[in-house]
């Protein structure tokens, strides 16, 4: 999961041209909510639900807790929240490094679910980055998600087809926006989120070396980031008997659209 | 010069535009070099029709033994051509499919890796131009370790011809076990419209709320103008519309020529997803809506009126 700037806000950036993460809140990423929701469902689903482990994993800075508490409240079982300083203004990569080392800290592990892209990045990379580091098979973007044991299908609309993609466990899963509205955490779930265990790593917990991290080992470099000059209101008519469709293909003829 | 490696973007062999568009790309950058992975019997085609837009060499892989796979077994491929070519830049089509091959190539040639570039050009070395925060903000980037891996979005240039050699290099790839662990069980092709594809049309006519579910006046609309069909994320999730029809954050983005949004309040994530599109026009019964703030022009009106209206005057001048 990410701890996301909420997209609604203005955005900015620093001098160093990172994200100003200071300038707006911060929250879990919206597209990760379904990602929770699909991993409880797993749970909730499987044969034996008290035996399936949900553990909701955030790499970010200290406020990122709030994104694993989050998920907590919605029905997580345990949290773990990877924070330190040097990790700041890391790409995808080293993200993805990081996140992949946390996995594997975490032990045994089936399913690895993600959300489809964060909402500030929007690469939608990291599912397959991580797939690939942990050589494991992808099924991603998926916007529905069944399995019988170890077997899963999901279902992907990709841009040319609607794709059936089947794995066995342990495997990597995204999922889309349409697998299916995230629940609300309820009273009783934001009371027991409290008593869950939630564990903080560093980066020596997960034997990443800082150099290999962070905006000294980004292998992007950012040269501009420019403000697109506000859109200029442009003629706005209020239709009348008709006169908003003489108007409109007037535009577009004057546009040489037709 | 270098060769710079370019994934051709196709279906069933049939080339698609945005290959022609990186292939133009790829010529600023240094020597486009065409990688195909497709069906055997289709190679041919696609090597006339990549030698148009300037490949100077074209890698043909087989997919014989690909295709009942999605992404990895297309990294590994490029994975082993790159380190024949040693390319100074690879070019994908800025799909998802696309986003997620970079992404692993990315990772297995420890390369920086840069996504949804809308625009590429030389600056002693590939320099991108993305459009971020719902398009409020152009970014410029290079990558700076590795061999650069840039996906490029539709529309990006327009594709010029140029004759290439079309040099054409067999390439059999070796796929480990683990490419073949996530499998296509099943996969049913897109029914055509008949309309240009949304992400590819220069004119894009699109839905949502106001609609109220009934898409045939938009749809009569968008035919006159010879445009794609959209929709906004509430016409999708009410249902109204699949989900390739989604225009936004979680949709597709378009920029094209022309963007009408009729019944689209225009909320933040479908502005990410058609802000840059030349010229917006909205169709809203709701003055206060937001789309109105990005518009060149708005009709304030009722779109079950003013599109039949619309329409049936565009087709009376057409003759």
């Amino acid at each position: 999961m990410k701890y996301v700037p909420d997209a609604t806000a203005d955005q900015k950036f620093e001098d160093d041209l990172t994200v100003d993460r200071a300038a707006v809140p911060g929250l879990l990423s919206e597209l990760d909510e379904y990602a929770v929701e699909q991993a409880l469902q797993i749970k909730e689903k499987s044969e034996n639900p008290e035996s399936v482990e949900v553990t909701a994993l955030c790499v970010g800075p200290a406020e990122a807790v709030d994104a694993v508490r989050k998920a907590l409240q919605m029905g997580a079982d345990k949290g773990i929240h990877v924070a330190d300083d040097s990790i700041a203004g890391s790409d995808a990569l080293a993200t993805s490094k990081v996140l992949a080392a946390a996995v594997k800290k975490a032990g045994d592990v089936d399913v690895v679910m993600c959300g489809m892209a964060s909402t500030d990045g929007a690469m939608s990379v990291v599912p397959a980055m991580l797939a690939e580091r942990l050589d494991l098979p992808q099924l991603t973007l998926a916007s529905v998600v069944e399995f019988q044991g170890d077997q899963f299908r999901v279902k992907r609309d990709g841009d040319t087809s609607t794709d059936v993609l089947g794995a066995t466990a342990p495997l990597v899963l995204s999922v889309t926006d349409q697998s299916g509205e995230a629940r609300y955490p309820s009273f009783k779930g934001i009371m027991a989120a409290k008593k869950k265990p939630m564990e903080t790593w560093s980066l020596g917990d997960l034997g990443v070396d800082a150099g290999e991290v962070g905006l000294s080992a980004a292998w992007t470099k950012v040269e501009a980031a420019d403000a697109r000059p506000p859109r200029t209101q442009g003629e706005i008519v209020t239709d009348e008997d008709g006169s908003g469709a003489t108007a409109l293909v007037e535009f577009l003829a004057s546009k040489k659209f037709i | 010069m270098s060769e710079v490696l370019v994934l051709i973007d196709h279906v069933d062999g049939a080339v698609r535009k945005p290959a022609y568009e990186l292939l133009t790309i790829a010529k600023r950058l240094g020597e486009p070099s065409a990688v195909f992975i497709g069906p055997a019997e289709a190679a041919d085609a696609a090597v006339e029709a990549v030698k148009k837009y300037g490949a100077e060499k074209v890698y043909v892989v087989d997919d014989t033994e690909i295709k009942g796979y999605l992404v990895a077994p297309k990294a590994e491929a490029l994975q082993q051509i790159a380190g024949q070519a040693s390319p100074s830049a690879i070019l994908i089509t800025s799909s998802a499919e696309g986003k997620e091959i970079a992404g692993r190539l990315a990772v297995k040639l420890d390369s920086g890796v840069i996504t949804d570039a809308v625009d590429v050009q030389d600056n002693g070395g590939p320099e991108t131009t993305q459009s971020v925060f719902a398009g409020s903000y152009t970014v410029r980037a290079k990558v700076t370790h590795g061999t650069p891996i840039i996906t490029v979005k539709p529309n990006a240039a327009t594709p010029e011809e140029s004759t290439g050699a079309g040099a054409v290099e067999q390439v059999s790839v070796s796929l480990s076990d683990s490419a073949k662990k996530a499998q296509v069980v099943a996969s049913q092709p897109r029914e055509s419209s008949g309309r240009p594809e949304l992400t590819e049309a220069a004119i894009v006519v699109s839905g949502g709320r106001g609609t109220g579910g009934d898409f045939s006046e938009v749809e009569d609309f968008a035919d006159a103008l010879g445009a794609a069909v959209g929709a906004s994320r509430a016409a999708v999730d009410s249902g109204w519309k699949p989900h390739a029809f989604q225009i936004g954050q979680t949709g597709k983005t378009v920029s094209p020529q022309l963007y009408v949004a009729n019944g689209i309040s225009g909320a933040i994530q479908h502005r990410a997803g058609m802000q840059t599109s030349k010229n917006i026009v909205a169709v809203n019964k709701d003055e206060e809506a937001p789309i109105f703030e990005l518009v060149d022009f708005g009709v304030v009106g009722d779109l079950h009126t003013v599109l039949p209206a619309a329409t049936e005057k565009i087709n009376a001048r057409k003759g």
